[in-house]
């Protein structure tokens, strides 16, 4: 971190208005702290140091020009899953190798339409599957966060642990991230940022590589609760498109941060407990009702009786619809290419050293779940569950209930290589708090609340209704109000 | 439900992903405990409950029929391992 690093979006936007920095020293200083740190944390694949520099100088002339747009000069980092035009787009995947695309993604051309500098593509979990950066091709992620006087290695949350872990150290001012079952919040809570996972259909899904289409959505990973509100608002749009993007107008997120919560009614669901979770959690979501309490909100207990039964729910019908997206990868379009004795054996060469372990196994349990005599006994039954977890939600909503409130994550962040070697469901019981929002479509935050005993990060999450991301950012400040700003201390 | 080393060769094979056969054994482990877990959806009375189909109900989105997009060939291909004359090159599929 250095002086300008150390700023948020907020104030990046009020430097550049008064001239006490250009885009481009801003967007060298960041090139700066990457090169020193990368090779420590690997949050980015790909630092695109010329063309940041590019963006930032075109910036300062606009600057200039009096002509500043919304993220004018502000330096970003992407998520790979992103395709960028002309610029590495791999899904973290050794099967798309040497894949540029020649368009841009929508999400990424809002962006830049905005003003905003790219830095370079981020780590993340290969196809987005995973959560905790470790099936990446490019290797794992590492967290800036350590356990208080300790010097191993934690995972930054996953997928989008660079993301996460980039924000945190402070090499880029915000990141782009994705969410199919909590990917944008687990590792926001890991880390100590804040992330949005917004109503699927408020941000474009065009150009992002597909995981599962029913439940992807993208989002930003920011420093500050404002930070994420003023990402979303570039990043969210109208799309023709992706034909599930909602016709819906991009209010003014910022505007909601500050607002008042008195007389808001927050709702506390009792079936987000798990076994096993440290009393910290328990605490931490009883520091949170108390704070919303003072705030002038009004607690009121509630049940989402069908919890339980979402993740288990999401292991059928999200490897299903990715056994379909990963069809695409077949050696003849794009990518890796090994070479067989025929057409069928060239498919199977390829996917088999193209995938990783986690995506073949994944590949394989919706193949599964999908073929003759299985589909209805699996997915239909996934998908009927699905419509129960929806209805918990909208019978809450229903009774008036602005908000719900939730840890983020049953755990702070663990060591690599501690979690999932044995057992695959280990892993996936990370994402049990935040896979419910998924499974509805609804909008859900991440903010830090608190940091645990040996000082590593905790989340409280926030669920909203449909497309009322402004009720999440302003109760969101609240948190951030309460609990403050948290960044690890540099060992990097 | 649970599936024996010779099911997950098959579906590795609807897949095509090649397995060996101490990839199939690890595999079918692997699958169980996933597939093991599911189970306790058998607890949820879903009776009368219509399947989701759309998470957000959204009317599906429809455009004129127009050609809005092409000339392209280019750089459909840019990516491809194996082409020629803008064709994608494969193995031989047909004698």
């Amino acid at each position: 971190m250095n002086d300008l690093t150390g700023l948020t979006i907020a104030a990046i936007r009020e430097g550049l208005a008064k001239r006490d920095f250009s885009a481009l020293e801003l967007t060298d200083a960041y090139l700066e702290v990457i090169d020193a740190a990368n090779p420590l944390l690997n949050a980015y694949i790909v630092v695109t140091a010329e063309k940041a520099r590019d963006m930032a100088r075109a910036s300062d002339q606009r600057i200039a020009a009096g002509e500043a747009r919304a993220l004018e000069g502000v330096p970003l980092g992407i998520k790979d899953l992103f395709c960028t035009k002309g610029v590495h787009s791999q899904a973290g995947s050794h099967i798309l190798d040497g894949f540029q695309p020649t368009y841009e993604s929508t999400i990424t051309q809002n962006l830049w339409d905005d003003g905003a500098v790219m830095l370079g593509k981020l780590n993340m979990d290969e196809f987005a599957m995973g959560s905790s950066n470790e099936t990446s091709y490019y290797g794992p992620v590492v967290n800036p966060w350590r356990k208080r006087g300790g010097n191993a290695d934690l995972v930054p949350g996953g997928s989008s642990g660079g993301s996460a872990s980039a924000v945190a150290a402070m090499l880029c001012a915000g990141a782009t991230a994705t969410d199919t079952g909590g990917s944008i919040r687990q590792p926001a809570a890991f880390t100590g940022t804040v992330g949005i996972k917004p109503t699927y259909g408020r941000c474009s899904r065009w150009g992002i590589v597909a995981f599962a289409s029913s439940l992807d959505q993208a989002g930003p990973i920011a420093r500050t609760v404002r930070d994420a509100a003023i990402l979303l608002q570039s990043m969210a749009s109208v799309d023709p498109k992706d034909t599930t993007s909602a016709d819906i107008e991009v209010p003014d997120y910022e505007m909601a941060v500050g607002e008042s919560v008195r007389g808001m009614k927050i709702g506390v669901p009792k079936e987000y407990r798990m076994d096993g979770m440290p009393d910290e959690i328990e605490t931490l979501w009883r520091q949170g009702i108390e704070w919303y309490r003072a705030a002038g909100a009004e607690i009121v207990d509630i049940s989402l009786p069908h919890t339980k039964y979402a993740l288990p729910a999401y292991y059928i019908v999200g490897p299903a619809e990715a056994s379909s997206n990963l069809a695409r990868y077949d050696g003849v379009r794009y990518g890796l290419r090994v070479a067989g004795d025929d057409i069928i054996d060239m498919y199977e060469k390829t996917r088999a050293a193209g995938f990783g372990k986690e995506v073949k196994r994944r590949v394989l349990i919706g193949t599964y779940v999908l073929s003759a005599g299985y589909y209805d006994a699996y997915y239909v039954k996934a998908q009927k569950v699905r419509t129960l977890i929806k209805r918990d939600f909208e019978e809450v909503f229903d009774s008036g209930i602005d908000a719900i409130l939730t840890p983020a994550t049953p755990s702070a962040a663990f060591g690599i290589g501690e979690k999932g070697g044995a057992d695959p469901v280990e892993m996936y019981l990370n994402d049990i708090f935040t896979v419910t929002a998924n499974m509805s479509g609804l909008p859900g935050i991440a903010v830090p609340a608190g940091q645990d005993a040996d000082g590593l990060p905790m989340a409280l999450q926030l669920i909203g209704r449909p497309f009322d991301e402004a009720t999440l950012f302003r109760a969101g400040q609240v948190i951030e109000d309460a609990a403050g700003f948290f960044s690890p201390p540099r060992w990097w | 439900m649970s599936v024996d080393k010779d099911i997950v060769k098959h579906v590795a094979h609807l897949a095509r992903i090649k397995v060996s056969d101490a990839e199939a054994e690890a595999l079918r482990g692997e699958l169980n405990t996933i597939l093991g877990w599911v189970e306790q959806l058998n607890e949820v009375d879903v009776d009368g409950v219509e399947p989701m189909t759309s998470v957000i109900p959204v009317a599906m989105k429809k455009r004129a029929d127009d050609v809005t997009d092409g000339g392209k060939a280019a750089d459909i291909v840019s990516n491809a391992p194996a082409t020629e004359d803008h064709y994608f090159l494969v193995p031989k599929v047909v004698e």
